[in-house]
């Protein structure tokens, strides 16, 4: 019966994101017109977006404990790649998708390689600085060279090469539904391969990858397929957001832009499946509502004292992250469980639930820990 | 020929500013595995308390005023925020990654996005003539003040106390908690030096670019990381060699190849670094296998 009910949620929350672009619903606060205005379905269509991203961002930071602080530069990659190919070579929309995505993943390919060969020791923290390093060189590239990539003002989008049902105003909710489909693409191919044998692979590795090594598995190629995946997944939602903001901006180029990444997977709740989502949709429309609250009047009237933080939502959004990762370690998507569990929940569930559902952890309670073993001579 | 000096000078004097920020990351790093992502917030503190001072009172006073001001802040960093998760390692990075957003942003909502000009005082805003180059004072002092302040660190880890303390931290904290020493109070000060450094950084930096903004110290760290990773994590020599190193080859690309690709090129030094080491420890373990 409670396995029913965990199928039916992706198809319930389907549902309801297929309707909203006919639903003539108000809601106060969150949206500014009906939900099927197009100033509403662009807000959606970029929430959709970025929990996609996010997704995408979760499958190295959650599913195997890699942090990347340069996803933005394959986001970038793909938006850029995708406008000049269209402006300057004058590829239609789906080639110019293909051609972006291509070069994705030999970048990745071969910066992922460097990153995860050449870091060695230095673990996760060394691979946060690499990646970084990367990702800022690709947005000096940017900035430096306006001539190309328009510099600080962005690419606006090559209309003419773009199918015209996603061109204008009134095409909206054709942006929504194209949000929608890249969401529901990486939701499927992240949910399938953590459900499959790779998916237990990269848990291994995660958890320990001396240990995944030592069982003759080869952490190294895992970890840099997933990197290639997660590239070409974030290259691919770089041109939807080409689309849906209607041209290239830097803005996907900054270290801010994969930080605001981490900032959603870690809020929603890492490792998880619905976590990035949440967090994803969450993130976005708090980003926009706090940018319209900080330019309103009731916060232009308050003492400086409250005025300054609350005119600059990434000091909100800054500060709830500190929060979350204090008060509510596992992210929302852990928050039922551990309201649930009472006070015993410290631990993120999927530490305490999906452990024993991998052999090689199971081995460790059966006597082969090397402890025991030492014990047993 | 005096292109050339010029050119190493301004090198060295960009080096000795990574070094500044780098050397702090790298200890701290090395002590107690935390990579502080709010480094770059606390050079952005530093150059902002110097900016503010500068005009009122000495300079000497508001350089000094930004090093407190770097100190204090690491220092209620690491008691106030990043001890209680000593047995999360991975949230220790994530609580300084909001912090590294949310400061600057304070800053910007305080003064503003624009960036600000800092009137450094007359003896450094003016050129000294060396070998036919007319070198920027303010290279000179960036260059000595990293000199002093590489000769002061090796001194408090040789021959001070907690200077014993952290070094032994850095080859096995585990080992030393074990022997019953408080490894935590080398923690906060570890984390105060690193500080002070970001905010000497933040002060002499802004002389430097002539000018602060909010988002200068962050994008500083991003070279402070390289530095940090081609120098090794907890060396200091290191560390003060990649730095000269990564400014040198910066100034030097922008000159002779095209401006921009400076920045450039200190990534993929960083690639072939990582690409030729491959395990190893740092710069050191090439210069072991070299000499």
């Amino acid at each position: 019966m409670k396995r029913h009910v965990k199928h039916l949620i992706p198809v319930a929350v389907l549902a309801v994101l297929l309707s909203l672009p006919y639903s003539t619903l108000q809601i106060p606060g969150v949206f500014d017109g009906a939900v099927n205005t197009p100033g509403s379905l662009q807000l959606l269509a970029l929430c959709l977006l970025f929990a996609g991203l996010a997704v995408g961002y979760d499958l190295l930071f959650g599913r195997l404990g890699l942090m990347s602080f340069g996803h933005a530069l394959y986001v970038a990659i793909g938006a850029y790649s995708a406008e000049l190919a269209m402006k300057n070579l004058h590829l239609p929309l789906a080639e110019a998708t293909l051609l972006a995505i291509a070069i994705a993943a030999a970048v990745s390919t071969l910066l992922g390689a460097v990153s995860l060969k050449g870091v060695g020791n230095l673990g996760t923290v060394g691979f946060a600085m690499v990646t970084l390093a990367f990702a800022q060189a690709g947005s000096i590239l940017v900035g430096r060279d306006p001539k190309t990539t328009g510099g600080e003002e962005g690419l606006p989008l090559s209309t003419d090469k773009v199918p015209s049902a996603f061109v204008g105003v009134v095409n909206t909710v054709n942006l929504y539904w194209l949000a929608l489909a890249y969401l529901v693409v990486v939701c499927g191919v992240v949910w399938w391969l953590t459900g499959s044998r790779i998916g237990r692979v990269w848990q291994a590795i995660r958890d320990n990858e001396r240990r995944a090594e030592v069982l003759g598995l080869n952490p190294f190629g895992y970890q840099l397929g997933a990197f290639v995946l997660a590239g070409t997944l974030g290259a691919a939602g770089g041109v939807v957001h080409l689309l849906v903001t209607a041209g290239a901006t830097p803005e996907t180029t900054t270290t801010d832009f994969t930080l605001a990444l981490l900032v959603m997977v870690v809020l929603g709740g890492s490792g998880t499946r619905w976590g990035p989502v949440l967090g994803g949709v969450l993130y976005t429309l708090l980003d926009h509502r706090l940018g319209a609250v900080a330019t309103s009047d009731s916060v232009a009237s308050l003492p400086a004292v409250l005025r300054i933080p609350l005119s600059q939502p990434l000091v909100l959004l800054g500060v709830l992250f500190v929060l979350v990762v204090y008060a509510v370690p596992g992210g929302l998507a852990a928050l039922p469980r551990r309201l649930r569990g009472g006070g015993g929940g410290r631990r993120p569930r999927r530490e305490r639930g999906e452990q024993h559902r991998l052999g090689v952890v199971e081995g460790e309670a059966h006597g082969t820990h090397p402890d025991r073993v030492a014990s047993e001579l | 020929m005096s292109t050339l000096v010029l050119l190493t000078l301004t090198g060295l004097g960009l080096g000795a500013l990574y070094f500044l920020i780098a050397s702090g990351l790298s200890l701290i790093f090395g002590l107690m595995d935390v990579l502080n992502f709010a480094h770059g917030a606390l050079v952005t503190a530093g150059a902002y308390a110097a900016w503010r001072l500068t005009g009122h009172l000495p300079f000497a006073v508001a350089v000094a005023a930004a090093v407190a001001t770097g100190a204090v802040l690491a220092a209620l960093i690491e008691t106030v925020l990043i001890r209680p998760l000593y047995s999360r390692p991975k949230d220790q990075i994530l609580v300084t990654v909001g912090l590294g957003l949310a400061l600057p942003a304070l800053v910007q909502g305080i003064w503003g996005a624009d960036a600000r000009q800092l009137q450094a005082p007359k003896q450094l805003t003016g050129t000294v003539s060396l070998l036919g180059a007319k070198v920027p004072t303010d290279r000179f002092v960036l260059i000595a003040a990293a000199i002093v302040v590489l000769a002061a660190l090796k001194l408090f880890l040789a021959k001070t106390r907690y200077g014993l303390v952290v070094r032994a931290g850095v080859e096995d904290r585990a080992m030393v908690t074990a022997l019953g020493i408080d490894v935590r109070k080398a923690f906060t000060l570890v984390f105060a030096i690193g500080g002070a450094l970001a905010g000497l950084a933040g002060a002499l930096g802004g002389v430097y670019f002539g000018s602060v903004s909010p988002d200068q110290g962050t994008s500083l760290l991003v070279f402070g990381f390289v530095v940090v990773v081609i120098g090794g994590m907890g060396r200091t020599d290191g560390v003060a060699l990649a730095a000269a190193a990564v400014g040198l080859i910066q100034q030097f690309t922008n000159y002779y190849a095209a401006s921009g690709l400076g920045d450039f090129a200190a990534v993929a030094i960083l690639a072939v670094v990582l690409l030729v080491r491959g395990n190893g420890e740092g710069i050191q373990r090439i210069i072991r296998r070299t000499a």
